[in-house]
């Protein structure tokens, strides 16, 4: 057992950088690479895949990110752990192995966790009694339940301790929550049980930190200006230790900015009540952290407070909630914001004249560069040139489609000045609504299986 | 005391919760923690807002971060994945409210 262990973040979403990753495996020391790819909507794009081909619904980047990485992990003994799995952790598996074994690494151990995908379970567990009202509104999940996508149960830290213990090099597990990912590998090497409460409550606090890679390091910083060389901005690596302390760091000669104010921008990010963080192993209270910065790039974390979890899991539900189509065209002053108005007024006027009229909850209309993200706020009147941004949204997909049909038409039957209508008429694609709920924690049992390429 | 715009003093992170969004903010001092904790109440951000979050605002405070947590329900015009908005999760909300005026 080691009392101190590093641990890089290097993809904080599907469809962040790979430079993340590839750098952090070539410039520093690491022991562990943890790896997030699930947002709520990416689980139904996946399950979606995979009803059109059985080997899809995993997050294919994995595939990518270690293509390029694969050599130097194999050699330097880099543990990687990642939610790369989706709805298919096994089809992940076979094609990491395919990856090893075309390579020519061998004995590579891959681990996969599962049990968290309980899609097809919801009809039965329903019928148990099992209510998973909606824990937003409360709404009965039977309004929606011939309308699901995905249905996944978010595990914890000790499902990712348990394929490491297991052997993995490579742990592919699916919905396990984003700060398990760095949880498991601490549980792993510190020995720590499911009873110690501030431990596991400081590893959901480093989880928490480094989950959005970084945005913890500069990224999406107030006082941009101080951030130095965006462009190799580094990724951070957490450097914990066994007894719950941990350091936020980034690797020698990398581009960002780490202080205790790029670390508490962090902290609050996603942030509800902050002395009551729930997950499936603790919780945590975030106002215990005591947050120093000790060193050029170096915070540290310590005297953080968790307790018990509760007996449910969270789990998150997708259903197809409708249509939604957003189009958009350029509109060049002078006066673009008066035209703007009157082409949305166009807009909706020529689709009343045709029978196809849309409730005021069903459409949206911004006007993009008139302040239209500080509404209310930091507004403009007059600017040079705005963008329309218009869209729809309703159950029927037909009236969605026609709604498409009548913005390009402005160019030429409109006021002067419009234009970039680049895109084309936009279609309807389905809404997926998110049904955030609880399960009692006895209905999943997550199981973990190592392979040897 | 004089007016200043929190941007001059204080940083921010929002995102999103469900169908609204939450903003952090935060300062680097006790006394401008003072600042914000009297200043930025549940009424005036939800003025301050008032074209952006249709439904209850929420405070927490976090004093070892010298931070206010807020809590806007419906800021997002329908939750994340199924808003229309070009700012679906909430990412601009921080900045909005650094753009608020108050005594220090």
């Amino acid at each position: 057992m080691r009392d101190k262990i590093n641990i890089g973040y290097g993809q904080g979403f599907w469809g962040d950088s790979i430079l993340g990753p590839v750098r952090l495996v070539k410039e520093g020391p690491l022991d562990y690479l943890a790896l997030d790819y699930l947002a709520e909507v990416t689980m139904s794009i996946m399950q979606k895949l995979k009803g059109r081909n059985p080997n899809a619904g995993y997050a294919t980047d994995f595939v990518q990110m270690l293509d390029r990485t694969l050599p130097d992990i194999h050699e330097k003994g880099i543990k990687v752990i990642a939610n790369a799995g989706g709805v298919n952790p096994d089809a992940c598996l076979e094609a990491v192995l395919e990856l090893a074994r075309k390579k020519g690494i061998k004995g590579l151990k891959v681990g996969v966790i599962d049990g968290d995908d309980i899609l097809t379970r919801i009809p039965e567990l329903a019928q148990n009694g099992h209510a998973m009202k909606n824990m937003d509104d409360g709404r009965p999940l039977s309004g929606i339940q011939d309308k699901l996508l995905s249905a996944n149960a978010y595990i914890g830290a000790f499902a990712v301790a348990d394929c490491l213990a297991a052997g993995a090099q490579i742990v592919i597990a699916g919905r396990v929550t984003d700060p398990a990912l760095v949880g498991g590998p601490m549980i792993h090497e510190f020995g720590w049980t499911p009873e110690d409460y501030d431990k596991l409550a400081a590893s959901t606090v480093a989880g928490h930190i480094a989950e959005c890679g970084a945005q913890c390091t500069g990224g999406n910083y107030t006082r941009w200006r101080d951030v130095k060389d965006f462009v190799r901005i580094g990724y951070p690596v957490i450097e914990a230790q066994a007894d719950g302390q941990f350091v936020v760091t980034k690797h020698d000669g990398t581009g960002g900015l780490l202080t205790r104010d790029t670390v508490v921008s962090q902290l609050l990010y996603e942030m509800g009540d902050p002395e009551n963080y729930l997950g499936p192993d603790c919780a945590a209270d975030f106002t215990s952290a005591k947050v120093e910065e000790i060193g050029p790039n170096r915070v540290q974390i310590s005297g953080v407070k968790g307790g018990a979890p509760t007996d449910t899991y969270k789990i998150s539900l997708s259903y197809q909630n409708g249509y939604k189509a957003v189009g958009q065209l350029t509109v060049a002053g002078p006066d673009a914001l008066e035209k703007a108005r009157l082409c949305a007024d166009i807009v909706w006027g020529r689709l009343a004249f045709d029978g196809c009229e849309f409730s005021e909850d069903e459409k949206m209309v911004e006007f993009v560069g008139a302040g239209m993200t500080h509404a209310g706020i930091l507004e403009s009147d007059n600017p040079p040139e705005v963008v329309l941004r218009i869209g729809v949204k309703s159950d029927n997909k037909a009236k969605v489609n026609r709604f498409g049909s009548e913005i390009v038409p402005l160019v030429t039957s409109g006021p002067p000045g419009v234009t970039g209508f680049a895109g084309g008429r936009p279609k309807a694609t389905d809404i997926v609504g998110y049904w955030p709920a609880l399960l009692d924690k006895t209905q999943v049992q997550t199981r973990v299986r190592v392979e040897e390429s | 005391m004089a007016k200043v715009k929190l941007s001059e003093f204080a940083m921010a992170r929002s995102g999103d919760k469900g169908d609204g969004s939450n903003v952090g903010i935060f300062v680097t001092s006790d006394a401008d923690f003072e600042v914000i904790k009297r200043e930025l109440t549940v009424e005036r951000v939800k003025q301050h807002f008032s074209k952006i979050c249709f439904g209850e605002i929420t405070r927490y405070e976090a004093p070892n971060m010298l931070a206010l947590n807020f809590l806007l329900r419906d800021s997002l015009g329908g939750g994340g994945s199924e808003s229309l908005k070009t700012d679906a999760q909430g990412k601009t909300h921080g900045l909005g409210l650094l753009e608020m005026e108050v005594e220090r």
